[in-house]
């Protein structure tokens, strides 16, 4: 007995270690050796940033069609596809995508479990019941949750830049670093050891991951004849997820202008207030 | 607070009251009547500033309280709760998350005034010393709100700093259970965590009311470090310091809100929205931005124990620095020599903040070890050697003198004192 489970766990330890490496929530800061992801051109960047309604309504498209298939998004809602400031969708639209998906719920009268259509106020179906699950349909990788992904990842700026992005209120390196994911597939360089079931990603820490390249050209219908390429749906999902772990971003914007305007005459009404209080003392 | 009160009610009800409890009065004699000394400068409006963000912490704390669920499977998502379904439950939160940010920030700036200026010098060393247990108060504050979330950095954060502990010998295992409340950072973690995230700012804000209350009865110190010798050297603190501090406040609100409504993440770690999970360690465990020089103190030292004692040492020095400046000056502008280390000093506690952030290897290391034995040295050697050797510039004979020169200064600043008494 023993024996047995000591040669378990010894045979389990590689695997563990090879899990943590590739594919098990990737660390947030890019590993040493990764190049930066290039900074990309976002309409949610900025003071004055609003997310694109046709980008994220392709881009929910896009995970609907072709992520969802392994990532869940636990804490996204059907209602919030027709809330304001996203893909915003018409309540009868989020209504009809609801009613696509089977959602189990229950106990009824007699004490079971049933499956019914979707409604608004269901979360988004995830495609495995448990992590355990999901590990063993994707090599041992678990899909990381969509919910705040977005957020949830980012690369090491240094100095001085990460002073600089202050000023210029740069805070797009989850989307960057994810768009750049996306694209970042490529064939390993000479001698590079590609581990068993991994795929070389240029911007990925470690560059081996276990995740296959998901996207490529012409993979997803668009019928609104936006150009049908990878770079364009990576743009287009990577700008959803931002939506998806930051629905209120929009708000928050167009309230922290209000704000600032507000504080910034009040600063300055208040500074000549003090000019004239102070004006007969000398200090 | 400062003596006795020059308030007189008028209304009978008031009189009624106030012979009873003497409450208005106190208010006046602290915040309206206050001799406050004509030339203090904006870095003397952080201590309002800090007043408003304890309370904007309080605030925005209790409404999240209504909406967090400390457990370790629902605290990551009821957080998300917030930031989603709550109304503008995003801002109260980033408001929060932010605020502790800008709290530490006020802090910082309200201890290095006091530094350069000499304020914990006689006879402020009470003021001083209460103003170091708040700042202490503020670290286990922010360091166990930072777990609430329940993200990765929250995890293993905690994991890290209770793991500290067990390097005391023979208690050190049984503190770190204790504070456990079990044998691993767990659900009975985040609980008392929870717990004592909400009773700390209101032991804050009792220690703050000492602090203020020290404040007022020994006064306020200024930039040339020359008590006030006459009522010409003070002005009434209101309305002279309250629209000086009012707009002060406002101006650090506008620093608050470009971060709070256009990198509201900035001060955090992506980790954080990761759900904990114990079995996967992030590449870096780093804590937040304010404890940055004093985890870089703390893996300087090779030993364990060793690391902890130098690290809780830096923030203990500063309870004996009113013993440890010699000098007979209090204000640094009068210092030339002080003058000069005290920069050397705030570029030392900057390089330690980014080596902190820094992984411990290498050049990092030895570069830590060098300003961790600087830092010390300020303290213990510089500090007190300073005051024995340095050649202090010659100190004005009073606030009115320095401020207006020798000969003028008598009309402008009565008139300036006499004119809101007659007004109001």
């Amino acid at each position: 007995m023993s024996t047995t489970m000591s040669f378990r766990s010894s045979l389990l330890r590689p695997l563990a270690v090879a899990a943590l490496a590739f594919g098990l929530a990737a660390p947030a800061l890019a590993a040493e050796g990764a190049p930066k992801p290039p900074r990309e051109e976002w309409s949610f960047a900025g003071p004055f940033g609003t997310f694109d309604q046709a980008q994220v309504q392709r881009g929910f498209q896009v995970f609907k069609e072709v992520c969802a298939s392994c990532h869940a998004a636990h804490l996204f809602s059907f209602r919030n596809l027709a809330q304001p400031g996203g893909p915003s969708f018409s309540e009868a639209q989020a209504k009809a995508v609801a009613e696509g998906y089977q959602v189990q719920d229950g106990p009824n009268d007699a004490g079971d479990m049933f499956d019914r259509p979707g409604r608004l106020s269901d979360r988004w179906p995830s495609p495995f019941p448990n992590e355990q699950a999901a590990r063993a349909s994707n090599g041992g990788a678990y899909p990381p949750d969509f919910s705040t992904l977005a957020k949830a990842r980012t690369y090491e700026v240094g100095f001085p830049g990460f002073l600089i992005d202050i000023f210029t209120q740069y805070q797009e390196n989850g989307v960057d670093y994810i768009h750049a994911l996306l694209v970042g597939y490529e064939e390993p360089p000479e001698g590079f050891a590609l581990p068993e079931g991994a795929h070389y990603n240029k911007y990925f820490p470690g560059h081996a991951i276990k995740m296959p390249q998901p996207l490529s050209d012409g993979q997803v219908t668009y019928t609104d004849g936006t150009p049908e390429t990878l770079d364009q749906y990576s743009r287009d999902v990577t700008a959803f997820m931002m939506w998806m772990a930051e629905p209120h971003l929009e708000a928050r914007k167009r309230l922290g202008f209000q704000v600032m305007i507000f504080l910034i005459i009040f600063a300055g009404l208040l500074y000549f207030t003090k000019k004239k209080v102070w004006k007969s003392v000398g200090h | 607070m400062s003596g006795h009160s020059t308030f007189e009610p008028k209304h009978p009800a008031l009189k009624w009251f106030e012979s009873r409890l003497p409450l208005v009065g106190l208010i006046h004699s602290s915040f309206v009547a206050y001799p406050t000394p004509r030339n203090l400068n904006y870095w003397w409006t952080f201590g309002g500033i800090l007043s408003l963000m304890l309370v904007c912490q309080i605030v925005s704390g209790v409404v999240l309280v209504m909406h967090y669920t400390p457990h370790i499977t629902l605290a990551f998502d009821s957080v998300e709760h917030i930031m989603r379904d709550v109304s503008y439950g995003w801002l109260i939160r980033y408001i929060h998350s932010n605020g502790a940010s800008m709290f530490f920030i006020a802090v910082y700036i309200h201890m290095f005034r006091g530094l350069y200026y000499g304020s914990y010098k006689a006879p402020r060393e009470v003021l001083w010393i209460l103003g170091c247990i708040i700042y202490l108060l503020m670290m286990a504050t922010a360091f166990m709100g930072y777990v609430l979330p329940w993200g990765q950095m929250s995890f293993w954060g905690a994991t890290v700093i209770t793991n500290l502990f067990s390097a005391f010998p023979v208690v050190g295992p049984t503190i770190v259970e204790w504070l456990w409340g079990g044998f691993s950072v767990d659900n009975a973690t985040l609980n008392r965590f929870f717990s004592l995230h909400y009773l700390l700012p209101f032991m804050i804000a009792g220690v703050v009311v000492l602090h203020v209350w020290a404040l007022h009865v020994v006064g306020q110190n200024n930039p040339t470090g020359v008590e006030p010798k006459s009522p010409k050297d003070t002005v009434p603190f209101t309305p002279y310091a309250t629209i000086k501090d009012g707009f002060g406040m406002v101006c650090f609100l506008i620093f608050f809100a470009w971060f709070l409504f256009y990198i509201p993440n900035y001060l955090g770690h992506a980790d954080n929205y990761i759900p904990a999970n114990p079995l996967v360690t992030p590449a870096h465990i780093v804590p937040e931005w304010y404890y940055l020089p004093f985890y870089a103190m703390l893996r300087a030292v090779p030993d364990k124990l060793g690391g902890v004692l130098t690290m809780f040492g830096a923030i203990i020095v500063l309870f004996f620095v009113p013993w440890l400046d010699t000098s007979k000056v209090r204000s640094g502008v009068y210092r030339p020599l002080f003058k000069q280390f005290f920069w050397i000093w705030v570029a030392v506690c900057i390089g330690l903040g980014w080596l902190g952030a820094k992984p411990a290897e290498g050049g990092y290391v030895i570069a830590g070890r060098i300003l961790t034995i600087y830092y010390f040295a300020h303290f213990l050697i510089i500090l007190p050697l300073l005051g024995l050797f340095e050649k202090p510039k010659a100190v004005p004979a009073s606030i009115t003198e320095a401020v207006l020169g020798k000969n003028r200064g008598a009309a402008p600043a009565s008139a300036g004192v006499s004119a809101p008494q007659t007004k109001g």
